[in-house]
């Protein structure tokens, strides 16, 4: 409902009384600023730790193999363990509904050569879904697939830092490299969130790795992507069976933690995830709290506002203001001006954390801090929603006042 | 216009109550001048605040413009008085933010009128009550004359059936009251009703009948020489 006039009678009110509304706006303003300021720097905090894990995917695991470190079926301790392929394709059948992505890894140190250029890398065998397990982000050409698979091609991905070693700044797409005596094919060049040493790594086709370095079926690793779909525990629960099973196939013990170990990200994201939860929740009563303290600081001024009204209250019944007339200026104005108040101090907060910006990252461990869109709105509707009620109970109380007795008020 | 009938109305002081207005009987037909004359405590102004839906009666039938005034919510209250009455107070309750011109205004903006029109019809009253060059200044900036003048506009503005003046002259000196009463006059002689409220014999005597009320009965109401 939009009445020009009735905004006409609030801005003239508002004007007309400067302090007052200044007065009220300012407690708002306040009390917004610190909720602001308060939970940017919690969602800081809780950026700093999702950076520390946002190398891997969030739902990555990983299969990793050693030694046994318990006798197990007259096999003796200290037995190295081997992963198979026989192993990868049990995880690939047994569970393929509580998979996302799936792939092996064989690790080797190789030395790559371009013309009179080379050095040595780590390089990773690997599958296809290994890019988005490890978010690789290709840069240029593409990522090792199935036909490469299939055909042992020899074809290689390098790091970004790789192609800078060896090329310079020149085109390393569609070149041949020398691996170990071996003419590999450049298909692709990629960057990575990691750092430095994920950037200086190399990838080739698992197949591939398997023929040249003694055409065997071994591979060092299975790395996983559950099902972003299973709950943090379903995939805790997942890995741990997955453990289990993994063991009793390939006879280790069943507590050997040594021989064969299933590490999943879901059991450090609940770990974190409980302690965001502690934070948000204790910034979420600190934070409503504050609010609280703003709501009640507009009500009080509020109601001393409007008892000074409450003469002019009279005079209007007399000439013919119904009640609800009285309680809609009153909490329109209310409204008005925690909204403008509200909003200035959430942009004067946005502001400060703008400028405080990474500069609190050393040291004390908050990156980016800022509030979001979400929790914009959110502040903003219980702005309003405080407005209304600061507004609403003294104006309801002064509108029910009896005419006469708001004429004599003095 | 106004009919009254063994209105009754006493007030709670503590645990007990004290027993203002018992029973009174009045009749005021249209375009009557009439003042109730009493010493303070006699009751007249809660019967002027009963006649303008200000307060409401405990006993006794109350009947404005033929409408029985009943189980009176503030909300109709409210639409009968803009309709009907027009308010003048001793001390004017003139909004002190608000200039002449929108004081006089204000009622209409109740009645739902556009600015336009009703800045229009407000400057219209101004100058009848002599007051249109000051439309522009705040209550603050006039003298109590004029403030009274503008409450004046104020209560025609809108048309009413009565006006309804509570002591209207009571923070004036006598020039000024002979102004703001023959003001009153004027607007009696156009045909509306004028309901005064004074404990001033000459104001009294300026209307052309006189109800006197003491201890909450009227004891006496007679048609003065105006007539």
């Amino acid at each position: 409902m939009f009445d020009l006039d009735r905004w006409r009678e609030i801005f003239q009110s508002i004007n007309k009384n400067r302090l007052r509304s200044v007065m009220s706006g300012f407690t708002v303003a306040f009390a917004i600023l610190l909720f602001t300021l308060l939970f940017g720097i919690v969602s800081g905090l809780s950026n700093s730790f999702k950076s520390v894990f946002n190398d891997d995917a969030q739902n990555s695991m990983f299969v990793r193999v050693w030694k046994t470190s318990k006798p197990y079926k007259g096999l003796q301790t200290g037995r190295g363990v081997q992963l198979r392929n026989e192993e990868y394709n049990f995880v690939k059948e047994e569970y393929a509904n509580k998979i996302q992505y799936q792939s092996a890894r064989i690790y080797k140190n190789v030395s790559i050569k371009y013309k009179s250029n080379a050095d040595n890398y780590a390089l990773r065998a690997v599958h296809p879904d290994h890019q988005f397990l490890e978010k690789t982000i290709i840069d240029e050409g593409r990522y090792i697939n199935n036909r490469d698979l299939k055909e042992k091609s020899k074809v290689i991905v390098i790091g970004r830092l790789i192609k800078r070693d060896l090329f310079g700044k020149k085109p390393a797409l569609s070149k041949r490299v020398n691996i170990n005596g071996s003419s590999f094919l450049i298909i692709g060049v990629f960057s990575d969130e990691g750092g430095d040493n994920e950037e200086r790594q190399a990838y080739m086709p698992v197949t591939t790795a398997q023929m040249m370095y003694g055409n065997n079926d071994y591979i060092s690793q299975i790395n996983l992507g559950y099902n972003p779909n299973l709950s943090l525990d379903a995939a805790i629960a997942f890995g741990n069976k997955m453990e289990r099973d993994l063991r009793q196939k390939m006879n280790i013990h069943p507590d050997d933690q040594s021989a064969l170990s299933v590490r999943n990200m879901a059991e450090a994201n609940k770990g974190v995830g409980q302690f965001m939860f502690v934070l948000y929740l204790i910034v979420i009563f600190v934070g409503s709290g504050t609010l609280i303290a703003g709501i009640i600081g507009i009500s009080n001024i509020m109601i001393f506002v409007i008892k000074e009204r409450t003469k002019e209250f009279g005079i209007r019944k007399a000439l013919g203001a119904k009640p609800s007339s009285i309680v809609g200026m009153v909490v329109q104005e209310s409204v008005l001006i925690t909204t403008i108040a509200g909003y200035l101090g959430l942009s004067l907060g946005t502001y400060i954390l703008s400028l405080i910006g990474n500069s609190l990252e050393e040291g004390y461990f908050i990156k980016d801090p800022s509030v979001s869109p979400e929790i914009v709105m959110g502040a903003t509707i219980v702005l309003i929603i405080s407005g209304l009620i600061a507004g609403y109970v003294p104006a309801k109380r002064a509108a029910n006042i009896k005419p006469i007795v708001a004429l004599r008020a003095d | 216009m106004i009919k009254i009938e063994k209105l009754h109305k006493s007030y709670p002081i503590g645990k007990d109550s004290l027993h203002v207005l018992k029973g009174i009987d009045l009749h005021i037909k249209e375009g009557e001048f009439v003042s109730i004359m009493g010493s303070s405590g006699s009751g007249k102004s809660t019967l002027l605040n009963i006649v303008g839906l200000l307060d409401i009666h405990d006993k006794g039938d109350y009947y404005l413009n033929n409408q029985l005034v009943k189980n009176m919510n503030e909300k109709k209250a409210a639409i009968l008085r803009n309709k009907f009455l027009g308010f003048v107070f001793q001390s004017f309750n003139l909004i002190s933010y608000k200039t002449a011109l929108e004081n006089v205004a204000l009622p209409l903006y109740y009645k739902g009128m556009k600015r336009k029109d009703r800045l229009k019809v407000a400057l219209e009253y101004l100058e009848k009550v002599g007051l249109k060059d000051w439309a522009n200044h705040l209550p603050n900036e006039l003298s109590g004359g004029q403030k009274q003048r503008v409450a004046i506009a104020r209560a025609l503005v809108t048309k009413p059936k009565v006006v309804l003046a509570d002591e209207p002259t009571g923070a004036l000196d006598s020039t000024t009251s002979d102004s703001v009463m023959d003001l009153l006059k004027e607007i009696n002689n156009e045909g509306m009703t004028v309901f005064v409220i004074t404990h001033e014999e000459e104001i009294a005597e300026q209307t052309k009948r006189i109800v006197r009320l003491k201890d909450g009965i009227i004891i006496s109401d007679k048609l003065t020489k105006v007539v």
